[in-house]
């Protein structure tokens, strides 16, 4: 702090120019991004002859983000607090299989099975949050310890697909009003909850003041452990609905649904990607769900585009480090002048 | 003010939790009665422990590798697909694989310093990176085979005077072991660790931070891929040889104390932490337990160890504390809980 | 919402231990609405934690706390503010990345059909901004965008909305400029002017005359005296804290023939921040380098170490001119630099007192030098640092024995030219002398010393030379033993003709 003291003067004409660079910020830098990417996308598709955003594509984008969309608001909101879940992959398959298993094609036990893989995600979370803020521990090694138990689990018990999903409860995974899926506006509708929940509730307001300084938080009287905890139970809500929904499109119940998709370090990806920090305390859901977005329609170009798939995991590697640069260079400059060293 | 040895702090526990485990060994199987019991363990162990050494540089110095699984899997692919049975290639292409991997160490240690992006997003991209680009080049699935010369170091053994027959693996793991440990005694190996305590006061020293944490990612790098020389010839060659391994090492040497953010931690407890995971499983299958229930008893030790670290002092002190607590009627701190 | 009663607290008795240590042993403490009451003492001597009893931080072993004559008990700061008590700790309580009117009501903000109701946070935010004649700050701004003073108003404002009617600020002026401590001058007494009762706890001398209406002292823990500012000197002070007559000792200084060939010269050097400097320092020599807060003091240093080096004229060591763009250059061409800020770039606080001690010539030097570790036991014993050993963390160090291991650090390379900035800041008394006498020490034996500090006292006491800088450049020198009133002449500016 005492190192800002002999920038007072300077400080004035940062304002200014701050005001001009405030309005950039990784939120709008991710949107234009997007815009950027389905500009060039169809570009290039267009090129072949094909066109990208036909209804065709618009559905494929969608389809690819509301799985990932899920999972990374959930994610948003505990890496807003500072924290991390690294077991969401795990609890995905958990609860698509709890969901499907308890279902067992009837249709009368919908609603116990929703409600069940969600009780089950929210005793997860739950024990996230406490291993974090009673045993504190890492949250890192917290939900990798968490992640790994679950995995054993599901490991012993079993081999492959299990359950059976009701044709009915299928619908949620295929209908679609236009080219638009009805379980992305679902992921849509939660991603505008999740934004209402942190930007205009106490316990939203109080995520972000956890993630940006926890004893700043605490001698506040915000109740720090109780805002930790929160967040894990819903990051893992967010990650239990995945499941679900994953069910009723597979028709049944995974195991490995959610890390064979790599859902946790593709989910954290996402979280960074729209521009929240990896140490919590600034970002939000809008630059997530623009995260998942530019991934799922780089996806959907390289399809097009018959690209080999694998060229997608090195195009993304290239992508985050590149964004995660492009907002780090812009917060040294902001900062810069203020540090010593 | 005189000189003593001394553990590092947070070593302690991790040797005792391996000398109990390796008791438990002695007691449940009957090949732990022999020495070569506990070389064969040494062995199994040799590659993890070699890549919780080299993970304990990034962590120390206050970063993650999350890239080391996927380049354990480069690493093998690559041998496979260039050696493809060649006995004559062998040479030149485990130095190309040990500068690979010593290439991605740059490339993650650049761009973490030049770039400031946190270590754990330019790692997680370089592991997307690399997974895509090994597949992509050979098409899907590894192809080639290594040569019996490549394989030695994995499964081979050496004649020793006095021991007999060593694996060529425990030697390679001790020589790197006790380098890494006479490195971290020197000036820049305790110099590495300032800089996950204070990077400005080792800059304002005049050293050279991005240096330092680039030669860390340089080791780990480097120690990856000698990992991946082992485990091809040890385990064979296969696209999920890697898997999950940069987890594992970061609970290795998370479980020998060293403190995740840097700062704090010896490399010889990170080591055995690496080997105090492998001995458990080795104790496991002894018991019978289902190799599927491994990764969960995994799960609960790092959870407890770390716990154990991180209330360890707290409750201590607690405990000191304890008739001044009992006559307060509220506890200090409401708001937090 | 602006208060209006006053309030009066009343401490008997305060005891309070850590781990056993004493701490507090018998704290008596009394404030009045309106009235600005300063606590001295030196560091330990159970100021912060007697601020923090108050705060509801700690709970007292034992004494009572009464408010308005009732007495209470604090489980926690929330119920120390609901009596209107709240404190401003030394370091900031803001986030950095959150509007002024989230910062001010964190943690309790208003709720409004399920929302947290923002426009009344901004409004009642701007209504107390407004009421202490701060209209320069939004409540809509980040934090981040606002200047440190203003910052400090802003956790201020955070006190107040609380309904704060007894202020508590631990060292409020430790970050602020020279031009920003006077308008928090003119806050604190608007505050008094209001009925606010503030408990202003500084070591800083001037400060506490030109504010205080009375002065609690503070000596191990326990209750010195309690008088009103106009009935005490300032040596009065020094001898209550010290419990003996201190007076100002420093060490003699250098004689003539001590001084030896200028070893750090700079000519018409310069960056951004510094212009046209001309300045030598001979071996031997010490030469204090003052100025407000904000006038480049500091940034002299920060050039001649090369953190933001000098982009015009030269440096020379030794009469040798020398590009010295980055700390590493300087270390090896035997500069050294002690910062202001120990904690953050000064040490390695999880590290052993050896390794500290080691720190640069490990991370400078190159080859067998680097490797020397035979005299780390008579380095430590040269600077007197008290520690239970070598292998004890740094942290676990007081603030004056961190200091030291700081100055061993530099000494283990044996610079030609030694900065300092700022050495005693936050050190006690017995550290201070130490720390002075190392530094003559130093001189004598061929180090070229340039000091900057904000105590003028002490920069006039230890200084051969004098060098004022103002607004970026060199205003003047005076000799020693030169009169505070010339130094400030000087440093504000005026009289720049006359020297020059």
């Amino acid at each position: 702090m005492s190192t800002v003291q002999e920038h007072t003067l300077p400080l004035k004409q940062d304002a200014t120019r701050s005001s001009v660079r405030s309005r950039l910020t990784p939120t709008v830098i991710v949107y234009v991004a997007l815009v950027a990417l389905l500009v060039i996308g169809s570009v290039l598709v267009g090129l072949r002859g094909e066109v990208l955003l036909d209804q065709g594509g618009i559905l494929n984008i969608l389809t690819r983000a509301t799985a990932l969309g899920l999972v990374a608001i959930g994610q948003t909101m505990v890496i807003l607090t500072g924290s991390l879940d690294l077991s969401v992959a795990y609890l995905v398959g958990l609860t698509s299989l709890i969901a499907a298993q308890t279902m067992a094609g009837r249709d009368g036990m919908v609603v116990p099975g929703v409600l069940l893989a969600l009780a089950v995600a929210a005793g997860v979370g739950l024990v996230n949050g406490l291993v974090i803020t009673v045993l504190k521990a890492n949250a890192f090694i917290a939900t990798l310890g968490v992640a790994l138990i679950l995995r054993g689990y599901l490991e012993n018990n079993y081999t492959g697909p299990t359950g059976d999903v009701p044709r009915g409860f299928q619908h949620l995974g295929y209908d679609r009003i236009g080219p638009v899926p009805v379980a992305a506006l679902l992921m849509l509708a939660a991603a505008a909850l999740s934004w209402w929940y942190l930007s205009r509730t106490r316990p939203g307001y109080h995520m972000y003041a956890v993630g940006g300084d926890i004893e700043v938080a605490r001698l506040s009287g915000v109740p720090t452990r109780r805002v930790i905890v929160t967040a894990h139970v819903l990051c893992s809500v967010a990650a239990g609905l995945t499941g679900i929904y994953l069910a009723s499109r597979l028709g049944s119940g995974a195991p490995y649904v959610g890390t064979d998709a790599g859902y946790d370090l593709e989910s954290i990806a996402a979280v960074v990607l729209g521009g929240t920090l990896l140490a919590g305390g600034r970002g939000g859901v809008i630059g997530t769900i623009g995260g998942v977005l530019i991934l799922a329609t780089l996806d959907t170009i390289f399809d097009a585009l018959e690209v080999d798939p694998f060229f997608k995991d090195v195009v993304r590697g290239v992508v985050l480090v590149t964004a995660v640069a492009l907002y780090a260079r812009r917060m040294i400059g902001n900062r810069a002048r203020g540090r010593l060293t | 003010m005189t000189w003593r040895p001394r553990l590092a702090e947070g070593t302690a526990p991790v040797l005792v939790v391996l000398l109990l485990l390796l008791i438990g060994l002695a007691i449940t199987g009957p090949a732990y009665a022999e020495p070569s019991g506990y070389l064969a363990l040494l062995k199994r162990a040799a590659p993890l422990m070699i890549l919780a050494i080299g993970q304990y540089f990034v962590i120390v110095s206050g970063g993650f590798d999350l890239s080391v699984g996927a380049l354990v899997t480069a690493g093998v692919v690559i041998a496979a697909r260039l050696i493809n049975g060649e006995e004559s290639a062998t040479a030149g292409v485990i130095l190309l694989v040990l500068g690979f991997g010593l290439l991605v160490g740059l490339i993650n240690g650049l761009v973490t310093t030049k770039l400031l992006v946190p270590s754990f997003i330019v790692t997680l991209g370089m592991l997307l990176v690399l997974d895509g680009a090994i597949f992509l080049w050979t098409g899907g699935a590894p192809r080639g085979a290594l040569s019996t010369g490549f394989r030695t170091f994995g499964r081979g053994t050496l004649d020793v005077p006095v021991l007999g027959e060593v694996p060529w693996s425990v030697l390679i793991l001790l020589a790197i072991l006790v380098a890494a440990a006479l490195f971290m005694r020197g000036g820049t190996g305790r110099a590495l660790v300032a800089v996950g305590d204070n990077e400005a006061a080792v800059r304002l020293s005049g050293g050279q931070v991005h240096r330092l944490r680039m030669l860390a990612f340089i080791l780990s790098g480097l120690l990856a891929a000698v990992a991946a020389i082992l485990l091809g010839g040890f385990a064979g060659v296969s696209a999920q040889v890697g898997n999950g391994l940069e987890f594992r090492a970061i609970t290795a040497v998370v479980l020998g104390g060293v403190l995740l953010g840097g700062g704090r931690g010896s490399v010889v407890a990170a080591a055995a932490g690496a080997l105090s995971l492998e001995a458990l499983f080795a104790l496991l299958n002894l018991l019978g337990v289902s190799g599927a229930l491994e990764s969960a008893v995994q799960g609960v030790i790092i959870i407890a160890a770390v716990a154990y670290a991180s209330l360890g002092s707290g409750a201590r002190q607690r405990l000191r504390w304890w008739p001044k607590q009992r006559s307060s009627a509220q506890p200090t701190q409401p708001a937090s809980s | 919402m602006t208060p209006g009663t006053t309030t009066s607290v009343r401490l008997t008795g305060i005891t309070k231990s850590f781990l056993r240590v004493p701490v507090l042993r018998g704290v008596d403490l009394e404030l009045r609405g309106g009235e600005v009451h300063a606590v001295m003492g030196e560091n330990g001597a159970g100021k912060s934690t007697l601020l923090k009893v108050l705060a509801g931080v700690h709970r007292p072993d034992g004494g009572t706390i009464e408010v308005d004559g009732a007495e209470v008990s604090f489980a926690s700061p929330t119920d120390a503010q609901r009596a209107g008590i709240a404190i401003i700790h030394q370091e900031f309580s803001l986030l950095p990345h959150r509007t002024v009117a989230e910062n001010v009501y964190l943690g309790r903000e208003p709720v409004r059909r399920m929302q947290v109701d923002r426009r009344r946070m901004v409004a009642d935010t701007r209504e107390l901004l407004d009421w202490l004649g701060e209209d320069g700050i939004d409540p809509n701004d980040t934090v981040s965008s606002l200047s440190v003073a203003q910052r400090q108003v802003v956790e201020i404002v955070k006190a107040l909305s609380t309904n704060a009617r007894v202020l508590g600020m631990d060292e409020p002026t430790a970050a602020l400029a020279d031009h920003e401590v006077e308008l928090l001058y003119d806050l604190v007494r608007r505050l008094r002017e209001r009925g606010i009762a503030i408990l202003y706890v500084s070591h800083r001398m001037r400060e506490v005359f030109d504010l205080s209406d009375r002065i609690t002292v503070l000596k191990d823990g326990q209750f010195v005296t309690c008088a009103p500012t106009s009935e005490l000197t300032s040596e009065d002070l020094v001898r209550h804290m010290v419990g003996r007559d201190l007076g100002e000792y420093y060490p003699d200084r250098a004689v003539p023939d001590e001084l030896g060939p200028v070893r750090l010269a700079l000519r018409g050097a310069g960056n951004d921040r510094l212009r046209d400097l001309n300045l030598e320092v001979r071996a031997g020599e010490i030469v204090g380098l003052a100025g407000l807060q904000g006038s480049g003091r500091s940034a002299v240093a920060r050039a001649v170490f090369g953190v933001e080096p000098f982009t015009r004229g030269l440096l020379e060591l030794d009469g040798v001119a020398q590009r010295v763009t980055r700390p590493r250059t300087a270390v090896r061409n035997g500069i050294a630099l002690v910062t202001e800020d120990r904690k953050g770039d000064g040490l390695a606080l999880r590290q052993s007192v050896r390794d500290n001690t080691l720190l640069v010539r490990r991370a400078a030097l190159r080859g067998a030098r680097s490797r020397a570790t035979s005299d780390v036991a008579a380095l430590l014993d040269l600077v007197t640092v008290v520690a239970r050993g070598e292998h004890q963390e740094v942290r676990f160090l007081s603030g004056g024995n961190q200091q030291k291991v700081v100055l061993a650090k530099w000494l283990a390379v044996e610079p030609r030219v030694l900065v300092v900035d700022e050495p005693t800041r936050g050190i006690d008394v017995g550290a201070k002398r130490a720390v002075h006498e190392l530094l003559r020490d130093l001189a004598r034996r061929g180090v070229a010393v340039l000091m900057i500090s904000s105590e003028l006292p002490e920069l006039i006491g230890m200084s051969d030379r004098i060098l004022v800088m103002h607004d970026g450049a060199l205003a003047g020198e005076l000799p020693a033993g030169a009169s505070e009133g010339a130094v400030m002449a000087l440093a504000t500016g005026h009289g720049i003709g006359e020297v020059a």
